[in-house]
């Protein structure tokens, strides 16, 4: 039996924010994921976008933790060593018709307390970006905006929240939720949790667990995006992340560099039938590709490295779910979180533990650790740095993934720290090691052996995330 | 800042013949960087037989091969370092590299010979749909995993392209017990050589699908099959025809790339058709003293060749280095048509080049009862029967120094036409 004061089911960027934000108070706080890792739901494939706030409706909950949001990562980037880049980002519009529609985003924008957003001519947008169509008649710029890695934000957000107390249960899936006197019980595949605040946070399940316990029902459909990636090379191809001005088709496909220096296109949008449809498709890959085309007519898509599919949490209400349910007092939604849910994580953080904290009558803390050192990147180091962290340790000078010039060091690391990796895809998140060009081909076999030896395990059991998902044959030991 | 007169990038075949070259023509301060834990490049993983008919008349495997090589270097005390990664070459031939024992080092180098050789196109870039479950290698990944660390990687396999890495591996496979139940190939004709067509595939009984593709991955943790469809004459995916074949492994051999991204930073022109840097005859990139052989030059399909012009890549670069620069040249540029894809080297100092002088090319497609024909300035030279020719079998043609005797000549065109 596990008891906390507070229990959340699910470790994305949601759930880390949340359970860093409630480690602020003197609470025990347990966090389970039916994943092996952080980050391996809807916030492993995304645009990584820090909305300015121009798209939310004012007035909306979206709006508000939108806006929150964008300046709380601002802010934590810093002190919690994530990669974020305020590269600002331009709405096109390729019509006279959508002008009024491109100053009503101004104009809600404005409202929902944006800052520096202007509208230019496409002349003024070219001059900017010289790679935009010609075709360009006007655009919406806001410098507020910009890019985050989302997974290095979850884990930073995790590891910040672990270092402070909070307890992290992998592969632990929810099964039932029961109301009890104390509070719930979390009945799960690895053992019951008691606790007196259940927090939802399971993302594209978010509905499944809040109908366990309320009689008002939420629906998640799974609403696919697909992307593809291109080689670091071209990443300079535009600086601020180029949005399309929505028309009857629908939201615009996305070119935009990535906080490690990526290009990247899309998403598109399709209702899938099932939660863990996460391919790609011919269809959707072409179709984003050409719809990207209309804003940079020369994507280099000769350059692409690698293509991925996320999928949207996306409730019927279209609205985010954030707070106590009404018949279910003690058990608080975070659900139906899609955009602008990474931009909003961290406010949806601070906003639910103070409400919970509030609830409970807890106490801050006067000790917690509001700092977190995040992964030191060998290669960027200036020489002589690099070359006495060398010195002091030879696994930084061996290098293992060529393409994005890690280290074994740096893959130790990612292995040894709070909520270390294990497995590949958890190395990948940490350190970028097999995100290059080669896209893990040189460095697999090496990193199998580091796998194996770090954790006590056969390479035969060395996964690419879940177990289910070993790197040689199963059958083979 | 630490001087040698000879950087040689990259330990492998190309290297090893170039430092051994240039150490017979004199040069002693030479210094190979290697990344991996020994000398040999990627022959250590090769140990399929094959390699040195040409070189010694034998037939070897590729340790072996690699090992007359590493031998001629340890008895030349040729230095060298291991697990060091070059991460920056600049134009003015500073060479920075990591690695455990010196750390992050930048030396000058007299000249510098590129043998880095190449790498393989992975599924990212090749865009197929589906999920991206475990299970999916290029065929040179599933080579080192099964033949340096002997693991079993998986039980029942489907291999996309048929270039020789996938038709090794195929054999490869099912001689360690797994069921490599097709290979797939895009083109219309196998990209590999004959004799691999024949003693991997047909002597197995595995099927190779001409005109066919992977256009989805199955499997969400792991590989669990693949669709198979057939494709039309632009090679697009013809609806109606997909065929799923379960698998847990999924071995792409769709193409290798030469690993540039040193030479672009150190500004080294580089060629659109190979990928590799544009070279003069004496294998000199356009930076002076940066010259280049190998894999990273232009993807080979025999090592043997590579030892040659790696040899004459070290002997020129001794030259360079003791200051026999070539002067009062007369550079012509090598064209091609007719479905001669690409020369290498693309130019040729005819007042300086040596008496013969080799050059390699491919053609685009295969083609029959053809003539390999050779004009000087418009004026034909040469015209030879070539009854069969395939894009993965790189040909050759002899230049003579002879035969620039009348004069200085700008265009050299080397073209098939019908015979």
């Amino acid at each position: 039996m596990n008891n906390y004061d507070v229990l959340i089911i699910g470790a994305g960027v949601v759930g880390a924010a949340i359970a860093r934000e409630l480690t602020k108070y003197k609470l025990s706080v347990g966090v389970i994921e039916k994943e092996e890792d952080v980050s391996s739901g809807t916030t492993k494939a995304n645009s990584g976008i820090v909305h300015a706030g121009y798209d939310a409706e004012p007035g909306t909950r979206k709006a508000r933790m939108n806006v929150r949001g964008a300046q709380l990562i601002r802010e934590l980037s810093k002190t919690l060593e994530f990669d974020y880049r305020q590269n600002g980002s331009m709405v096109l519009c390729f019509r006279e018709e959508g002008l009024p529609a491109l100053r009503r985003l101004y104009e809600k924008g404005v409202e929902n307390g944006v800052e520096e957003l202007r509208i230019v001519s496409g002349d003024e947008a070219r001059e900017l970006e010289p790679a935009l169509s010609e075709k360009v008649v006007a655009a919406l710029v806001a410098p507020t905006a910009g890019i985050v890695c989302p997974f290095s934000m979850n884990i930073a957000f995790a590891e910040n929240a672990a270092d402070n107390g909070a307890e992290f249960h992998f592969l632990t899936e929810a099964e039932s939720v029961e109301k009890t006197a104390e509070g719930y019980l979390v009945k799960t595949n690895n053992g019951d949790y008691n606790a007196k605040i259940v927090v939802n946070a399971a993302g594209l399940y978010a509905d499944e667990i809040h109908n366990m316990v309320s009689e008002r029902k939420l629906h998640i459909t799974p609403r696919r995006g697909e992307y593809v990636l291109m080689d670091r090379e071209v990443g300079g191809l535009v600086n601020h992340t180029i949005f399309q001005l929505p028309d009857e088709r629908g939201k615009g496909v996305l070119v935009t560099p990535t906080a490690h220096g990526n290009l990247l296109v899309g998403p598109n949008a399709e209702a899938v039938g099932d939660k863990e449809e996460l391919e790609t498709t011919a269809a959707g890959m072409a179709d984003i590709r050409s719809r990207a085309l209309e804003s940079v007519p020369n994507v280099p898509y000769n350059k692409i490295i690698t293509s991925f599919a996320g999928l949207r949490a996306t409730e019927d209400g279209h609205e985010f779910v954030i707070g106590e349910c009404d018949d279910a007092p003690g058990f608080f939604d975070a659900a139906g979180i899609e955009s602008p849910g990474l931009t909003s994580s961290p406010a949806i953080g601070e906003y639910l533990a103070e409400e919970i904290a509030k609830k409970l009558g807890a106490e801050k803390k006067e000790n917690f650790i509001s700092t977190r050192k995040g992964f030191t990147k060998i290669a960027k180091l200036p020489p002589e740095e690099r070359a006495a962290m060398i010195k002091e340790r030879p696994e930084y000078g061996k290098i293992v993934c060529r393409c994005e010039n890690i280290s074994e060091g740096e893959i130790l690391d990612a292995i040894h720290r709070t909520l270390g990796a294990k497995s590949m895809d958890g190395i990948k998140r940490r350190v970028r090691q097999g995100m290059g060009r080669c896209q893990a081909g040189f460095c697999t076999p090496e990193t199998i052996d580091i796998l194996a030896r770090e954790l006590g395990i056969s390479p035969y059991e060395v996964t690419k995330n879940r177990p289910g998902s070993e790197l040689l044959s199963k059958e083979a030991e | 800042m630490e001087r040698h007169d000879l950087v040689i990038i990259g330990g492998g075949p190309a290297g090893l013949a170039a430092a051994a070259s240039a150490r017979r023509a004199g040069i002693q301060d030479i210094l190979i960087l290697e990344r991996e834990a020994r000398l040999g490049g990627i022959l250590n993983q090769c140990i399929h037989n094959g390699f040195g008919l040409h070189t010694f008349k034998e037939e070897l495997t590729g340790p072996e091969y690699s090992a007359r090589f590493i031998e001629e270097v340890e008895r030349e005390h040729i230095p060298y370092k291991l697990n060091t990664i070059v991460t920056d070459v600049d134009a003015s031939r500073r060479v920075s590299f990591v690695n455990r024992e010196d750390g992050a080092v930048t030396v000058e180098a007299g000249a510098i010979v590129l043998a880095m050789g190449c790498r393989e196109r992975p599924r990212g870039a090749l865009s197929i749909p589906g999920y991206r479950p475990a299970g999916v290698y290029t065929a040179g990944t599933a080579q080192k995993l099964m033949n340096i660390t002997g693991f079993k990687i998986g039980k029942e396999c489907v291999i996309l392209g048929s270039g020789d890495i996938g038709l090794i591996m195929a054999r490869r496979l099912t001689l360690e017990g797994a069921k490599v139940k097709a290979v797939a190939e895009l083109l219309p004709y196998s990209g590999g050589l004959k004799r691999n067509i024949v003693q991997c595939l047909d002597d197995y009984g595995i099927p190779l699908l001409l005109s066919h593709t992977v256009t989805e991955i199955h499997g969400k943790e792991r590989v669990t099959g693949v669709t198979i469809s057939e494709v039309d004459e632009n090679r697009r995916p013809i609806p109606g025809t997909e065929t799923y074949y379960s698998c847990d492994t999924l071995l792409l051999s769709c193409g290798l790339l030469p690993e540039n991204e040193l030479s672009l930073g150190a500004g080294v022109p580089l060629s659109r058709i190979t990928g590799g840097p544009e070279v003069d005859d004496s294998l000199e990139t356009g930076i002076p003293g940066i010259f280049a052989c190998g894999n990273v030059l232009h993807v080979h399909d025999l090592v043997d060749f590579v030892s040659e012009e790696a040899g004459r890549a070290g002997l020129h670069a001794a030259a360079f280095i003791k200051g026999e620069e070539r002067k009062n040249g007369s550079v012509a540029a090598i064209k091609t048509a007719g479905g001669v894809r690409y020369t290498v080297p693309q130019t040729v100092d005819t007042v300086n080049m040596e008496d013969k002088v080799t050059v390699r090319f491919r053609v685009a497609n295969e083609y029959r009862n053809k003539a390999l024909c050779l004009y000087y300035d418009g004026k034909p030279i040469r015209r030879i029967k070539k009854n069969v020719l395939r894009p993965g079998e790189m040909e050759e043609l002899t230049l003579l120094k002879s035969s620039f005797r009348d004069g200085p000549v700008s265009e050299i065109l080397i073209a098939l036409e019908d015979q």
